[in-house]
C-alpha cells in the first residue's frame, strides 16, 4: 500500500508517530543498512551488531529527521555515527582485531585455499586507513551522489572526491608494491 | 589499465553477505516495539547507541568515591561522611528509575542492595520531564559564546566543536559538548620572537574531564586537554612568599624527559595563604542550574552532595543563597547565614531538575542577590553549578559576557563548576569564569568535590592578586628556540602585559601555578629552525642569564598593577621531584593531545617518570594520576 511513497514521506510520518510509516520504512532500508554496516565494519558479525544497534535507537532519531536531505542520506549519517562510536568503544577497549583487520588474518589463512580474488579485497581494505575505507563504503554503490556521501560522512564533496582520488593512489601504490615483489 | 577502484568497488559489492533473516526479523520487531513504546510517553526513548559515558560515569563515579573515601587517611575523617553520603544518595537515585526503560534499566543495579531495598518504599517520583527541543540546542551550543580576540585572555580559546554543522539535525542526544581550546603552541625563534607572554591559569576543569574520559573507557578528545590545567591540578612544594608580597616564583632548570637535546624550565608561582582565622566574611550565592538534563545521577544529586561537604567549611558569619534557573529563575534559599545548616540544607533537598535552562535570567538574579548580601570588607562570590546547557534566553553571548565584567568589576567574583558529560559546554564555562575573575572545575566524582570545595576552598574562595601576568624574554645568545606547554587559552599579546587594562587570571590563596618551557640552547642538535642565512646574528646580550622573568598582578579591588622581575640562570639543576612529577604530567597531557614534539617518548616514560616522582603525596592525587596514565596506556593500545 505504501509501496510507492517516498522514504522522505514515510520518515516524516513517522517522526510524527505513525507506526506503520515506520515499519514501512525500516522494512525498505534494512538490507540496504546492512550491507553499508558491512561495508563500514568488514565483519558480517559486527554489521549484525550495529544495523541492530541503529534501528533501534532509530525510533527517537527519528524525531529530528527534517527532511533537509534524501533519507538514505541522513539514515547513513547515523549509521556512520553510529560506526565511529563503535569503533571508537571497541579501539579503546580492546582493540579488537575484527573487522578488515581480522580480514587481514583470514586472509594469510586463504593464502593456503588460494582465495586470490577476496585475498585482494580484504588486503586492500585493511591498508587503507578508515577515513577513506568508510568513504569508500559510502561511494560503491551508484545510488549516493558524491554530495550526499559528504553531508553522511561530514566533509564536503571536495573531500569526498579528493578521497576516493587518494584510495585510487594507494591500490596503484599497492600493486606496483606487489608487482616488485 | 582497469580503474582498481572500480575493482575494489567490484569486490566489495561482490564480498556483502545479505543479512541474516532471523536477526533481521528480530532487530526490526524490536525496533518497532520501541517506536510504539515512545509514542506512548512524553519522553522520546533515548537510543543507547553511542552513550555508554554516562551510566559508565555514574559506575566509575561511586566506585571512585568509595575507593577514596575508604582510603586509611581518609577513613578516620570521613566516616560519618560515608553514611551521610549513602544516606543522601538514596532518594536522588530514584530519579535513575524514572522515565525511560532503556537507558535507565542497567544504573539502578549498580548501586547496590541498599538501595534497591529502599526503593521500594520510595514513592515513586514524578516523571522528569524529556531533555528539552532536539534540534535547537546543538545549534544554540554551536553559537555559544565564541571567545573573540576584542576580549583579551578570556578570548582568546577557540570554540572547538566536535562535529561541524551540518545540515542534517541529527539526533538529540548526539554530543553537544564544546571545550575551549588552541592549536599547541608552536615551537617559537628567540631571535625572532624572544618575549612571550601569558596569563595564569589555576582551573583545573580539565584534569578532571580527562579523568572523568579515562575513567569511563575512553580516551578524551585531544582538544578538551589543556596541559597546564594538568599540570595545576597537583599541588607542589613551592617556597611560601615572603611576608607582605601575594606570591613567590620559584625556578627551576632540568633536562627534558623526551628530549635530551633540549631542557625544561620550570616556573612555578606560590600563592600566600593568609592566616585562615582573619579571612573576611564570604557572601556565596549558588546559582544551580535545575534544568532537565541534570538530574543524572552525576549531575544535581552530585553537586547537592558536593555543596554540603563546602557548608562544613564555612562559618556562622558567612551567608548562603541559592538561586535555581530553569525555565524562569527563582530564589530558592534567600540569604541565610551558614549557621542555620538545617534551613540550607534542606533547601538543597528541595532541588529537582525540571524545564530548560535560562541562565541569563538566573545569572541577573544572582549577582542582584549577591548585591543585597554584600558589606563593606566581605567577599562576593558567585557559584555557578551546570552542566553546560547555558542557551535558553541568552540571545546574544557577548551580552552575557559584557553584563559579567560589569559584575566583575562590582567585585562580585564568579566561579563556575562543571558537572556530567554529554552537553558539557566546557567552552561557555571557561569563558564565564574567565570573564567574571573566577576558576572553572569540573566535578565528576565527590572526591573532587572535597578536593576543590574542601582541601582548596580558601583558595578559590579567596583571591590575592588579579589579573596576574607573566612575561618571560628569552636570551637570544643562550636560547636558540623555546616552547610554552600549554596555556594556548591564556596567550597574551606582549604590549597586553604592561596594560592594566587588559584583564588576566586571578590567584587565590594558596594557589599554585605552574608553567613549563622547553627551550632549546643554542647549538643544541635539537634546534628546529635552520639559522638565516640573510638574519641578523643575536644580538650580544648580559652575561649567560637563559631568560628574564617579568610578573604583574594587582592586589584585590587595585587599579595598579604592580611589576616583580626576576633573572633566570643558565644552570640546570638536578630536578627535584616535584619538577619532575610536572614534567611527566606535561608529557601525558601532551601524548593525549597528539603532539609532534615528543619524539618516540610515550605514555610508558610518562609512567616511568611519574611513579620515581611521586614523592610526597598526601592526597594521593599523583598516584591516581598515574593509574590514570595507566589505563590511557591500555585503552591506546
Amino acid at each position: 500500500m505504501r509501496m510507492n511513497t517516498p522514504d522522505e514521506d514515510l520518515a516524516i510520518a513517522a517522526a510524527r508517530g505513525d507506526a506503520t510509516a515506520f515499519a514501512a520504512l525500516l522494512e525498505r532500508r534494512y538490507d540496504s543498512l546492512f550491507a553499508l554496516c558491512f561495508r563500514l565494519t568488514g565483519s558480517r558479525a559486527e554489521a549484525e551488531d550495529l544495523t541492530q544497534d541503529i534501528c533501534l535507537s532509530l525510533p527517537a532519531k527519528l524525531t529530528g529527521y527534517r527532511a533537509t536531505a534524501r533519507f538514505t542520506t541522513w539514515l547513513y549519517r547515523v549509521a556512520v555515527n553510529a560506526a565511529h562510536d563503535r569503533r571508537r568503544r571497541h579501539a579503546t577497549h580492546a582493540r579488537a582485531a575484527d573487522g578488515w583487520g581480522d580480514w587481514e588474518l583470514g586472509r594469510r589463512a586463504d593464502i593456503a585455499t588460494g582465495a586470490h580474488h577476496r585475498d585482494w579485497l580484504c588486503t586492500a581494505m585493511a591498508r587503507l586507513p578508515a577515513d577513506l575505507r568508510d568513504t569508500l563504503a559510502l561511494t560503491i554503490d551508484d545510488e549516493m551522489t558524491h554530495g550526499e556521501a559528504g553531508i553522511a560522512l561530514g566533509i564536503s564533496e571536495g573531500t569526498v572526491s579528493w578521497r576516493l582520488s587518494e584510495i585510487r593512489k594507494r591500490l596503484r601504490d599497492m600493486a606496483q608494491q606487489e608487482g616488485a615483489t | 589499465m582497469t580503474d582498481p577502484l572500480d575493482d575494489l568497488n567490484a569486490a566489495l559489492r561482490a564480498a556483502t553477505p545479505r543479512p541474516g533473516a532471523a536477526r533481521r526479523a528480530q532487530n526490526l520487531a524490536r525496533a518497532q516495539e520501541i517506536f510504539e513504546r515512545a509514542q506512548g510517553t512524553a519522553d522520546a526513548a533515548r537510543p543507547i547507541v553511542g552513550r555508554p559515558s554516562r551510566r559508565a560515569a555514574f559506575t566509575t563515579g561511586a566506585r571512585q568515591m568509595f575507593i577514596t573515601l575508604t582510603r586509611p587517611a581518609a577513613l578516620a575523617a570521613t566516616t560519618a561522611l560515608v553514611a551521610g553520603v549513602i544516606f543522601v544518595s538514596l532518594p536522588d537515585t530514584r530519579a535513575l528509575l524514572a522515565p525511560d526503560p532503556l537507558t535507565r534499566a542497567a544504573a539502578p543495579a549498580e548501586i547496590g542492595e541498599t538501595v534497591a531495598a529502599d526503593r521500594e518504599q520510595a514513592p515513586r517520583p514524578a516523571p522528569v520531564p524529556a531533555a528539552p527541543a532536539f534540534a535547537a540546542p546543538s545549534v544554540a551550543t554551536l553559537s555559544a559564546p565564541a571567545p573573540t580576540v576584542s576580549d583579551g585572555v578570556a578570548a582568546q580559546g577557540r570554540v572547538v566543536k566536535a562535529a561541524p554543522p551540518d545540515p542534517l539535525f541529527l539526533a538529540p542526544e548526539d554530543d553537544t559538548e564544546t571545550f575551549a581550546n588552541e592549536n599547541p603552541n608552536p615551537v617559537r625563534v628567540t631571535v625572532d620572537t624572544p618575549v612571550s607572554t601569558f596569563s595564569v591559569d589555576v582551573d583545573t576543569a580539565s584534569y578532571a574531564i580527562i579523568r572523568q574520559s579515562i575513567m569511563a573507557g575512553f580516551l578524551p578528545p585531544p582538544e578538551a586537554v589543556r596541559v597546564e590545567e594538568m599540570i595545576n591540578y597537583f599541588p607542589y612544594a613551592y617556597p611560601a612568599p615572603d611576608a607582605g608580597a601575594a606570591f613567590r616564583p620559584t625556578i627551576a632548570l632540568m633536562q627534558t624527559p623526551w628530549n635530551p637535546g633540549t631542557r625544561l624550565l620550570r616556573i612555578g608561582l606560590q600563592g600566600a595563604l593568609p592566616a585562615l582565622a582573619d579571612r573576611p566574611p564570604l557572601n556565596l550565592v549558588f546559582l544551580i542550574d535545575t534544568s532537565g538534563s541534570m538530574s543524572d545521577a552525576n549531575k544535581l544529586p552530585l553537586l547537592i552532595q558536593s555543596f554540603r561537604l563546602m557548608l562544613g567549611q564555612l562559618r556562622p558569619t558567612d551567608e548562603v543563597a541559592i538561586v535555581t534557573y530553569a525555565g524562569s529563575a527563582g530564589l530558592a534559599l534567600p540569604p541565610t547565614p551558614a549557621g542555620e545548616r538545617s534551613t540550607i540544607l534542606a533547601a538543597l533537598e528541595n532541588l529537582s531538575a525540571g524545564g530548560s535552562t535560562a541562565g541569563e535570567a538566573g545569572l541577573q538574579q544572582a549577582y542582584a542577590t549577591a548585591a543585597q548580601m554584600a558589606a563593606t570588607g566581605e567577599v562576593s562570590r558567585v557559584i555557578l553549578a551546570t552542566d553546560g546547557d547555558f542557551n535558553i534566553g541568552l540571545s546574544d553571548p557577548e551580552a552575557l559576557k559584557t553584563y559579567i565584567r560589569g559584575q566583575r568589576d562590582s567585585g562580585t567574583y564568579l566561579s563556575v563548576l562543571g558537572f556530567g558529560r554529554g552537553n558539557l559546554d566546557d567552552a561557555t564555562m571557561q569563558a564565564l569564569a574567565q570573564t567574571g575573575n573566577g576558576t572553572a572545575a569540573y566535578i565528576d566524582t565527590l572526591s573532587e568535590a572535597q578536593k576543590v570545595l574542601v582541601d582548596q576552598l580558601t583558595g578559590a574562595l579567596f583571591p590575592i592578586a588579579n589579573d596576574v601576568k607573566v612575561q618571560v624574554e628569552f636570551n637570544p645568545a643562550t636560547v636558540a628556540e623555546y616552547r610554552l606547554i600549554g596555556y594556548e587559552t591564556r596567550a597574551l599579546r606582549r604590549e597586553d602585559f604592561n596594560n592594566d587594562a587588559v584583564d588576566a587570571g586571578e590567584i587565590g590563596a594558596g594557589h599554585q601555578v605552574t608553567a613549563l618551557y622547553e627551550v632549546t640552547p643554542v647549538g643544541s642538535p635539537a634546534t628546529l629552525n635552520d639559522p638565516l642565512r640573510y638574519g641578523t646574528a643575536a644580538p650580544g646580550a648580559p652575561g649567560e642569564e637563559l631568560a628574564f622573568l617579568r610578573l604583574r598582578a594587582k592586589a584585590p579591588g587595585a587599579e595598579i598593577s604592580d611589576l616583580t622581575e626576576l633573572a633566570i640562570a643558565n644552570t640546570i639543576t638536578a630536578p627535584d621531584a616535584d619538577t619532575q612529577f610536572a614534567a611527566a604530567i606535561a608529557g601525558f597531557g601532551q601524548v593525549l593531545r597528539g603532539s609532534d614534539y615528543l619524539g618516540g617518548w610515550a605514555l610508558d616514560n610518562a609512567i616511568a617518570l611519574a611513579n620515581g616522582a611521586i614523592g610526597d603525596d598526601p592526597f594521593g592525587y599523583r598516584r591516581e594520576a598515574v593509574s590514570l596514565m595507566r589505563l590511557a596506556r591500555s585503552l591506546k593500545n
